[in-house]
């Protein structure tokens, strides 16, 4: 316990520093590369409240990741373009404030998450993998035609979005709203894992039928951990696309589910910083092996092999022994 | 004459072509226990399934506190204070046994949307589930994982979460399987007290047990109830000698 948290510590800090090191050796590369980090180390903060608490093993969160990022994506276009989204009921204008564009995100993913996860809390195991993969791939094709929004090409945003008081272009600036967005969805995620609630899910995880003998129903249970799960990831994606100035259709695919997951299998399924570890070890194989190989994703392959065959705790579980926190 | 707290009216449920329960009835009246036996395969659990919530039956219906709950779940009929437990075990594993409980607590008042303060610090929640724990002698026990316990304390924790249900009624099935003389008794005793909170409906196999505690036993072979009367009813009916007890020769 007080060594996963001293790790945890050094995550934090060490996620902190190398951008902060970069900032003053005037490598704004790497700059980026952290906040990357620091995104989808929240995308994957959101699936480990389904997976790692609730044990649902969702391949769809690219959903969630995708609809936060066109969130940003259509409404900035607009408002770019000085054109309404709406006309009718009433006019809804676009905007370049994050600030909007976030809650805008987390509402559009969390509604998507309700339907989503209200179909197919229904089934289970490998059904349930099925129906959510189904799901993300239906909003991939509909992105990819729907040419109003780019289509298949994607839809450059040629400004980052504004947040009051800071010049997001400005990519420690930038890299600071990631990562203290990132530091709110850990605190909520650890005092929500020791929450009633928090309880009833990973009681529910273990043994559902115990959970409905005294009183809860799995059901809802699970559906109020997808739904703050899909909105966490669709904050990412929101920012994902602020990021990188450009949403695509990519952002909805199976691969992005997979990433996601990898994060979270590498880091630690369940460990409150498995998916900054995850996230952290994914960029940096990523920038290495694919600066000297090209098969580098074979070799993040082979490595994800040994994580499930060999240390099931990922990176934390193995630096800090098997015991999960019980207090 | 006392209103039963649980009525089970002409219950019927199939699997395919077999009838695990054919036009049961059967009550639960206030201090009772009312021990059901059977032979294996006989239906018992079934009933209690579809009793608790689990399974809905083909026809009939079951009435609590004089509500009919036919069509309600679990988790609601649990909340009415009907607390069962398993016939094989079932706690939540990687949790401790201060933690299983504080969950039967939280779930008695349904109230599991809280999403920021630690539940294991409101106080309210473990003193009454620590006082739950004490009461079926797991004192001391509070920070051992479920899984790490021994069979006879897994049972104990599970009859702890059902009294943290303010029961009205209990549902229990086979308490004393795979016990040894010794943990039975111990559960003999237990279920003795417990008949003072709520009327128990009682799965057992173990004959000594259920001529001990039992106010009335119900018989089911074949999903159908053969008898019900007094223990002495019971043991000299010819018809119970010849179905159940007999072929056990426990008597
Ligand atoms: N879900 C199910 N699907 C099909 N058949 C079932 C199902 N549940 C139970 N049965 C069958 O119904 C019959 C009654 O089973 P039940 O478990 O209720 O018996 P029991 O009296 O509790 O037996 P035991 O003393 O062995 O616990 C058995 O023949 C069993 O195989
Ligand atoms: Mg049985």
């Amino acid at each position: 316990m007080l060594r996963e948290r001293i790790l945890n510590f050094v995550f934090a800090f060490g996620l902190l520093a190398v951008p902060l090191i970069a900032y003053v050796s005037d490598a704004p590369f790497v700059i980026t590369l952290a906040t990357k980090v620091a995104i989808l180390a929240l995308a994957g903060v959101g699936l480990n409240i389904a997976l790692g608490l609730g044990g649902l093993i969702s391949l769809g969160h690219a959903a969630f990741f995708g609809i936060g990022g066109y969130a940003m994506g259509i409404l900035a276009s607009h408002a770019q373009s000085y054109t309404l989204l709406t006309t009718w009921p009433f006019e809804i204008a676009g905007t370049k404030s994050m600030l909007i564009i976030w809650v805008v995100a987390l509402a559009s993913s969390g509604l998507a998450a309700l339907i989503i996860g209200a179909l197919s809390l229904r089934t289970s195991g490998a059904y349930f993998i099925m129906i959510t993969l189904a799901f993300g791939q239906m909003l991939f094709f509909f992105a990819i035609s729907w040419p109003a929004y780019g289509g298949e090409d994607g839809l450059p945003i040629y400004l980052r979005n504004g947040f009051p008081g800071l010049n997001t272009l400005d990519p420690i600036q930038f890299f600071t709203i990631t990562y203290v967005i990132l530091g709110l969805a850990l605190f909520l995620s650890s005092r929500l894992s020791k929450s009633r609630f928090g309880l009833a899910l990973q009681a529910t995880r273990q043994n559902p039928e115990r959970v409905e003998a005294v009183g809860m129903r799995p059901f809802n249970i699970r559906l109020t951990a997808f739904l703050i799960s899909g909105m966490i990831t669709g904050l990412a994606g929101a920012l994902f696309a602020d990021l990188n100035r450009f949403v695509s259709p990519s952002m909805f695919s199976w691969q992005t589910s997979g990433e996601i997951m990898v994060f979270v299998i590498l880091g630690g399924v369940g460990r409150l910083y498995g998916p900054v570890a995850g996230a952290a070890l994914f960029i940096l194989l990523e920038h290495w092996l694919g600066g000297i190989n090209d098969y580098w994703q074979f070799l993040l392959g082979l490595i994800l092999l040994g994580v499930v065959l060999f240390a099931r705790g990922g990176l934390i579980g193995t630096l800090v022994g098997r015991e999960v926190a019980h207090d | 004459m006392t209103d039963p707290v649980l009525s089970v009216r002409n219950i019927s449920k199939s699997f395919g072509a077999l009838k695990a329960s054919d036009e049961v009835s059967i009550g639960l009246l206030p201090g009772e226990i009312h021990a059901l036996i059977g032979p294996n395969g006989a239906g018992k659990s079934t009933l209690i399934s579809q009793i608790a919530g689990g399974l809905r039956p083909d026809s009939g219906t079951v009435e609590f506190l004089g509500q009919d709950v036919t069509t309600l779940g679990t988790a609601a009929r649990a909340r009415m204070g009907l607390a069962r437990s398993f016939q094989v075990s079932s706690v939540v594993p990687d949790f401790t046994v201060l933690q299983n409980v504080v969950l039967a607590v939280q779930g008695a008042t349904g109230h599991w949307m809280g999403f920021l303060r630690p539940v294991m610090k409101a106080t309210g929640l473990t003193e009454a589930a620590i006082n739950f724990i004490d009461q079926v002698g797991l004192t001391g026990r509070y920070t051992i994982h479920a899984a790490d316990l021994a069979h006879g304390e897994r049972r104990k924790l599970e009859i702890a979460m059902a009294l943290a249900l303010s029961p009205k009624a209990f549902l229990l099935d086979e308490p004393m399987a795979g016990l040894g003389v010794e943990g039975t008794g111990e559960m003999t005793k237990l279920l003795d007290q417990l008949r003072h909170k709520a009327p128990i409906l009682l799965v057992e196999h173990d004959m000594d047990a259920v001529f001990k505690l039992a106010d009335r036993i119900s018989v089911l072979v074949y999903g159908r109830v053969i008898a019900t009367g007094s223990v002495d009813e019971i043991r000299t009916n010819s018809e119970v000698q010849r179905a159940y007890l007999g072929e056990e020769a426990v008597l």
